[in-house]
């Protein structure tokens, strides 16, 4: 069954009917946070850093405006053209129109959320241009027609089995091929073709510096660089939330970037662009598609701080329990779910919910994002505008009149035990979603109040 | 005469005990322990008998706005006492952060004077020795509200020194052993309403929590939140197991 046309907690049933899957799911990304808590255990400075970003990023919040232009005039000074997209369909429309004019009908692509946000890849397939994902991981997932289950680790959901398989399928690799060395290479063979052959490539940006009018782009395949290097025209896809201030910033976020994704102490490729080299064509399209309603929130705009790390899906017990594809949204995870809401409260109104506010994900994140306060304040936003399904609103409403009332509350609470004590059938049932997997607790004779009325009150 | 050290100025006298309302009802052996360990330290304990819920079932599920009645109902049964204490790292975490009610500066003195009981034992009271006694192997479940929104110890996610208060107290535990995890602050999954609206990774938390327990040999396990037990508890009776869970304010009270 396909994953994406389920709710949350509908596509998490049909993942947890492989437990052997899961249980190697949530080790496999379990293992990736304890190398990231490695690695941020050899900084000593590691949460001083975590301070220092967080507010960098404040700063950027609160300056939006003011950066931006810095960062455009500077941009267009070191000869790279600048272009503003309010939303998806205008940044999909922008890049179409570079490489309609640069002649092309292929592109080369390397990692970049923003433009799976937008839906890039179908947009200009519909219009007739090939686009081919450089990143493995990306590539893989596109080669199956899948989104990415991760934001960082696009195909961590697949074994090498079904790496193996799709490359057969795809590529020509032999039949039952598992090791990873053949498979990767033969990526690589595909992919040298890919980049020798466009004349376009897109990255993605992960720190714009106002300062300087560059950025910043962090693979370790060194994927962006093939691509761009080799292309005559290059396009950077950003959010505008991705612009810093000062290049000395890079100092703080490179540092706490690979260390929190991967436990890394820095990607293999941190490529820094200022201009076109003579000959090439640079454009940076600068995107909003709802940041800037985001940024209006006061309870939600520091989610805007992210930097696309993917710690608190590493961290995240029910991300890795339930699968990338369960968030139903370009960004999976705790950081897709405080997003995701601000796009569409009505497509993502579970999201918020699929979570039991462990706070994990705060905990790890390298700004300080307060992610899982945002889920119980995005809780209160999308049940007051009435997202909620009719009967849990009911529910709630009789919940609330026998927790206000302390007779009401005695009274159900006495009808409660004496239901599970004398006729269990009524609760132990397959349409009680506890009693699924789980025992009822077995009920006393008597509250805790009746025996202190019995025991203490004089 | 008291079987404990501690530090218990005069003022303290005056708590008033705070029992879920699913202690009330399903666990009250639990609220029993508490008393007695509360009284056991010198404290003199008051329980207002009509109070019913901190506002949490409907506060996580997104009606905070449907809680009022329910905070109001806190707020007169908790207004006149000194300090509030309860056996429940996750509805002391709810009223710290989110009471509100029609009396205000009422149930902001509250916010500022509730504690979970563990808290209460080693920073106020100050509890140094407690004659307890509980030979078996125990599992800690570090609930995450109380961990990491109370600050009960320190969470794996931050690179500060460790800590734990409910470590502290099951240190003076006669013949008690602690055992060490896997994975020392996993989330067990109970969640709330998660624990129906997600089933099915609620449950499949649940197990691999128990699992890890079970992996290191414990006889029991032990906690500060009664919900993230019943959860776990409802998992070791379905797969037939042997393993208990208890309360620490049960094994902080048990004697030979």
């Amino acid at each position: 069954m396909n994953q994406l046309n389920l709710d949350h907690a509908g596509a998490a049933i049909e993942f947890n009917k492989n437990e052997p899957r899961v249980d190697w799911h949530d080790e496999t990304l379990w293992f990736v946070r304890t190398k990231r808590d490695r690695a941020a255990a050899q900084v000593p400075e590691w949460e001083e850093l975590r301070e220092a970003a967080s507010q960098i990023k404040n700063y950027a919040l609160s300056n939006m405006h003011d950066l931006l232009e810095q960062f455009e005039q500077n941009a267009i000074k070191n000869g790279i053209t600048v272009h503003w997209a309010a939303n998806a369909d205008e940044h999909n429309e922008i890049v179409h129109g570079i490489i309609q004019k640069a002649g092309a009908n292929r592109m080369v692509k390397s990692k970049s959320m923003l433009t799976e946000e937008c839906h890039l890849n179908d947009y200009l397939t519909r219009h007739g241009i090939e686009v081919i994902d450089s990143d493995l991981g990306e590539r893989i997932v596109q080669l199956r027609g899948e989104p990415p289950s991760h934001i960082v680790l696009p195909a961590i959901h697949l074994t090498k089995a079904e790496v193996g398989d799709t490359f057969h399928k795809h590529l020509g690799t032999d039949a039952g091929a598992t090791d990873p060395q053949y498979l990767t290479e033969a990526a690589r063979q595909h992919l040298r073709d890919t980049f020798l052959t466009r004349k376009v490539a897109l990255t993605g940006v992960n720190f714009a510096i106002a300062e300087t009018g560059g950025f910043v782009v962090c693979t370790n395949e060194g994927n962006a660089d093939m691509g761009v290097h080799l292309a005559d025209v290059h396009i950077a896809a950003m959010g505008f939330e991705k612009v810093i201030p000062r290049a000395e910033h890079l100092g703080v976020f490179l540092r706490l970037l690979a260390r929190s994704a991967t436990g890394q102490p820095i990607t293999t490729f941190s490529s820094h662009f200022h201009r076109p080299r003579p000959g090439q064509e640079m454009h940076i399209v600068i995107v909003d598609n709802g940041r800037s309603r985001q940024l209006g929130r006061p309870d939600f705009r520091n989610s805007l701080k992210c930097i696309r790390c993917a710690a608190c899906l590493n961290t995240c017990p029910v991300y890795r329990r339930s699968g990338g594809f369960s968030y139903h949204s370009a960004v999976a995870g705790p950081i897709g779910s405080i997003l995701a809401p601000n796009l569409d409260m009505k497509l993502n109104a579970d999201l918020p919910f699929a979570s039991t506010l462990c706070g994990s994900c705060t905990n790890v994140c390298p700004v300080k994002i307060d992610i899982h306060e945002q889920l119980y304040k995005w809780r209160q936003v999308l049940m007051q505008e009435g997202y909620g399904p009719g009967g849990k609103t009911a529910a709630m409403k009789t919940m609330a009149t026998v927790l206000e009332s302390p007779r009401l509350y005695r009274i159900a609470g006495k009808v409660g035990r004496g239901v599970l004590r004398f006729a269990p059938v009524t609760v132990e049932n397959k349409f009680n979603p506890w009693y699924n997997q789980r025992e009822m607790p077995e009920p006393p004779a008597e509250s805790f109040r009746d025996w202190y009325i019995n025991n203490k009150k004089s | 005469m008291y079987f404990c050290t501690y530090v218990l100025p005069e003022h303290m006298m005056n708590v008033g005990l705070f029992i879920p309302c699913y202690i009330d009802q399903f666990y009250p052996q639990v609220a029993i322990a508490t008393l007695k360990l509360l009284e056991k330290v010198g404290c003199t304990v008051n329980y207002p008998l009509q109070q019913t819920c901190c506002g949490q079932p409907m506060a996580n599920s997104g009606y905070e706005h449907l809680a009022g009645g329910c905070n109001d109902n806190f707020v007169r049964n908790f207004a006149d006492c000194d300090y509030i204490v309860s056996p429940s790292g996750s509805c002391t975490l709810h009223i710290k952060h989110h009471l509100h009610a029609t009396n205000e500066t009422a149930a902001t003195a509250i916010r500022s004077r509730i504690y979970e009981l563990t808290e209460f034992l080693t920073d106020v009271v100050q509890v140094k020795t407690l004659e307890a006694a509980f030979p078996y192997r125990v599992g800690l479940h570090q609930s995450c509200h109380g961990q990491r929104g109370l600050g009960l110890a320190q969470m794996s996610e931050l690179m500060a020194p460790p800590f734990s208060k409910p470590g502290q107290l099951l240190g003076m535990v006669d013949g008690l052993e602690l055992v060490q995890l896997d994975r020392r602050d996993e989330c067990c999954g109970f969640g709330g309403t998660f624990c129906v609206t997600e089933e099915a990774v609620s449950a499949k938390m649940g197990k691999d929590r128990v699992a890890d327990h079970l992996r290191h040999g414990v006889h029991y396990i032990t906690g500060v939140d009664v919900s993230c037990l019943m959860h776990m508890e409802g998992i070791l009776k379905r797969a037939n197991s042997t393993v208990q869970v208890r309360h620490i304010a049960e094994i902080l009270t048990a004697t030979l």
